[in-house]
């Protein structure tokens, strides 16, 4: 079942989003086509602005010296700019180590909703797999915030865990994936299947993920390979209905 | 060999005699299928069954020794009384319990080892796992009270709780099976209504909910004291063979979807809304029918006493399946090795392939050096349960 993808790979036609012989490219085929982000898509025909807000955790960062500034959303706001030439682009991530799903709930949620962005880019579960949360519980937080940033006009993109090779007998993440994918499917919400995509290029040797040493140049190019393949798809999608181009 | 009379082994029956190899066979491929799917991102694990339906090797292992249970203990309690039987099913829980504690330390030994080589900046947030290292007053605490279980060590407690309650249950199967499955599903029905399970540490509940999951176990065991011919009938049924084919498909073709997001759209609304999410703690009543549908095909793919079971190219996964606990121990080992081989030598999937066979390789050697032993203690002097606890195969 895993080696399918690869397969997959072949058949999508490549994005012109990438340059050739790009390594993030071989990820592409994981990522959701065809989304509709219709706050996010207003925003870009009508204000000519996106507001995107990243909440995320610990793997929504880097630490020092890489930092933010290498981290994927810093890099997203420099992919989508690129992508969508004259529109204002403003990412700003809401990160905060440790948090749980439910924490973030009752925490961050409720004040990003208040800024209004025009979209949140919700990266959670890692946490809720260490502490063991019940996954029920994970499954109805996720509900809850989601249905409450729709209600306020704010376009959702689930991300989920990273794959981590090393870590992956001890973190039983299937059950919080699981729970992510399926109130996602319910919801409308794309998901950002990091998981899927980091064990991808794990697997084609794409990065070495097994890479344990303190050098953060493999976490920056991860990194940069998430922002863009993030920024395709919301490109992709605020693109469909009214391209850009044309809305000037 | 204590299981000399595989040869006769004969369709379950109400008093049974002989052993049903097909049990020790599916056992053992579910043991293998356990080890493969333990080894993390195993590109061999593709070939496991829980990747094309609901249901995986968790609920063959327990429908199964739900009913080898029934079958031994079922047959001590008849013919020795409920005392006798009860004391030998809280010895076997008590074996469990030992082993469950063994491959805890094994695991903390891994765990600790690969925690002090962990210094990646991609991954500072999954690091947080190693937490529990810091504070091993309370962590061990809560392993021996099976609060705290690592991932993949979830079955054996949930055996042992089987286990505890199974002297009643089976005292009740053997005078009124019917009510006895009937008090089993109203508990499972209650369990799932209203929430019940075992509280975890350091959150949460129990992977295995042993309120629900002893349904499973309840309904071997209640094929295994004469259950099955009841169902003789219906498991010949076309009808039944046909919807079971059915549910396969069906399942088969909405676990695809999760493979292909992009064809996910093709599920309608209203089907997601009905069956997601599919709760494995729970024992789904769609991973349940999913078991159910397998084993009907099973049961008719391989007749019992079938000759073919004495071929050779079954030998292995015989043996695995009738040194279940061992074995099972032995493949929760043997998947923290091959993770660790991994993560020191970052191989590829030729590595993976090398890992997968080799433990299987091993489990088999193993399963035969057992089986050689107890033949070796077989023929000593004192020997006085034959067939009792490893041929009758608990887990």
């Amino acid at each position: 079942m895993k080696a399918l993808p690869l397969l997959l790979a072949a058949l999508v036609p490549l994005s012109p989003a990438f340059a050739e012989g790009d390594a993030c490219e071989t990820g592409k085929s994981l990522i959701p086509a065809e989304v509709a982000l219709s706050q996010a898509t207003a925003a870009v025909a009508q204000h000519h602005s996106l507001n995107i807000v990243v909440l995320g955790t610990g793997s929504s960062t880097l630490p020092p010296p890489a930092g933010e500034k290498a981290a994927y959303p810093a890099r997203l706001q420099g992919a989508l700019s690129a992508l969508l030439p004259g529109i204002a682009v403003k990412v700003v991530a809401d990160v905060k180590a440790r948090q749980t799903a439910a924490e973030m709930l009752d925490q961050a949620l409720p004040g990003i909703a208040q800024q209004r962005p025009a979209l949140i880019i919700w990266q959670t579960g890692t946490v809720d797999a260490i502490k063991g949360v019940d996954p029920e519980e994970f499954r109805a937080t996720l509900e809850q915030g989601v249905e409450m940033l729709q209600a306020d006009r704010v376009d959702v993109v689930f991300m989920n865990m990273q794959y981590s090779p090393r870590t992956d007998a001890m973190i039983s993440i299937n059950a919080y994936a699981d729970n992510m994918r399926w109130v996602a499917l319910q919801h409308d919400v794309p998901l950002f299947d990091r998981f899927a995509l980091m064990k991808h290029w794990a697997e084609l040797g794409t990065f070495d993920l097994y890479d344990a040493s303190k050098n953060t140049d493999t976490a920056e190019r991860v990194h940069d390979c998430i922002g863009r393949l993030l920024a395709g798809l919301i490109a992709g999608a605020v693109k469909q209905p009214a391209p850009a181009a044309e809305s000037r | 060999m204590p299981q000399a009379p595989a040869a006769v082994a004969a369709a379950p029956a109400a008093a049974p005699s002989g052993r049903d190899l097909r049990l020790d066979l599916f056992r053992g491929i579910a043991l293998w299928l356990i080890f493969l799917d333990h080894i993390p991102s195993n590109i061999v694990s593709w070939v496991t069954i829980r990747n094309y339906g609901f249901s995986d090797a968790a609920e063959m292992f327990v429908f199964i020794s739900g009913y080898t249970a029934a079958f031994v203990y079922g047959r001590a309690m008849r013919q020795r009384g409920f005392v006798v039987a009860g004391a030998r099913i809280l010895k076997r829980a008590w074996q469990v319990y030992v082993a469950h504690v063994f491959l805890f330390v094994v695991y903390l030994a891994e765990i600790a080892y690969v925690s002090k080589n962990f210094e990646s900046s991609l991954y500072a947030e999954e690091w947080n796992i190693f937490d529990f290292l810091k504070q091993p007053d309370v962590t061990l605490f809560q392993a021996l009270v099976l609060k705290f279980k690592p991932v993949n060590m979830d079955v054996l407690p949930l055996y042992i709780v089987l286990l505890l309650g199974f002297p009643a249950a089976l005292w009740l199967l053997l005078r009124r099976p019917a009510l006895a499955l009937a008090g089993s599903a109203i508990l499972y029905a209650m369990a799932r209504t209203f929430e019940w399970n075992i509280p975890a540490y350091p959150s949460g509940e129990w992977v295995f909910n042993p309120l629900a999951w002893q349904l499973l176990f309840v309904i071997g065991a209640w094929c295994g004291v004469g259950g099955a011919e009841r169902l003789a009938g219906l498991i010949r049924s076309r009808v039944v063979a046909v919807l079971a084919v059915a549910y396969l498909v069906f399942a088969f073709a909405i676990v695809m979807t999760w493979y292909f997001p992009r064809y996910g759209y093709l599920v309608p609304r209203w089907l997601g809304e009905l069956i997601y999410p599919i709760d494995k703690a729970n024992l789904d009543v769609l991973r349940l029918l999913h078991f159910m549908a397998l084993a009907v095909l099973a049961v008719r793919l391989v007749p019992p006493g079938s000759p073919a079971l004495n071929a050779p190219v079954f030998r292995p996964a015989i043996l695995c399946g009738q040194h279940s606990l061992e074995i099972f121990c032995l493949g929760v080992f043997l998947a923290f090795a091959g993770h660790f081989i991994r993560v020191e030598l970052s191989g590829g999937p030729l590595l993976q392939l090398v890992i997968s066979l080799t433990g299987i390789g091993v489990m088999i050697g193993v399963a035969w050096l057992l089986t050689w032993y107890q033949a070796l203690e077989g023929r000593g002097p004192g020997r006085r349960t034959p067939n009792a606890d490893l041929a009758g195969g608990d887990v």
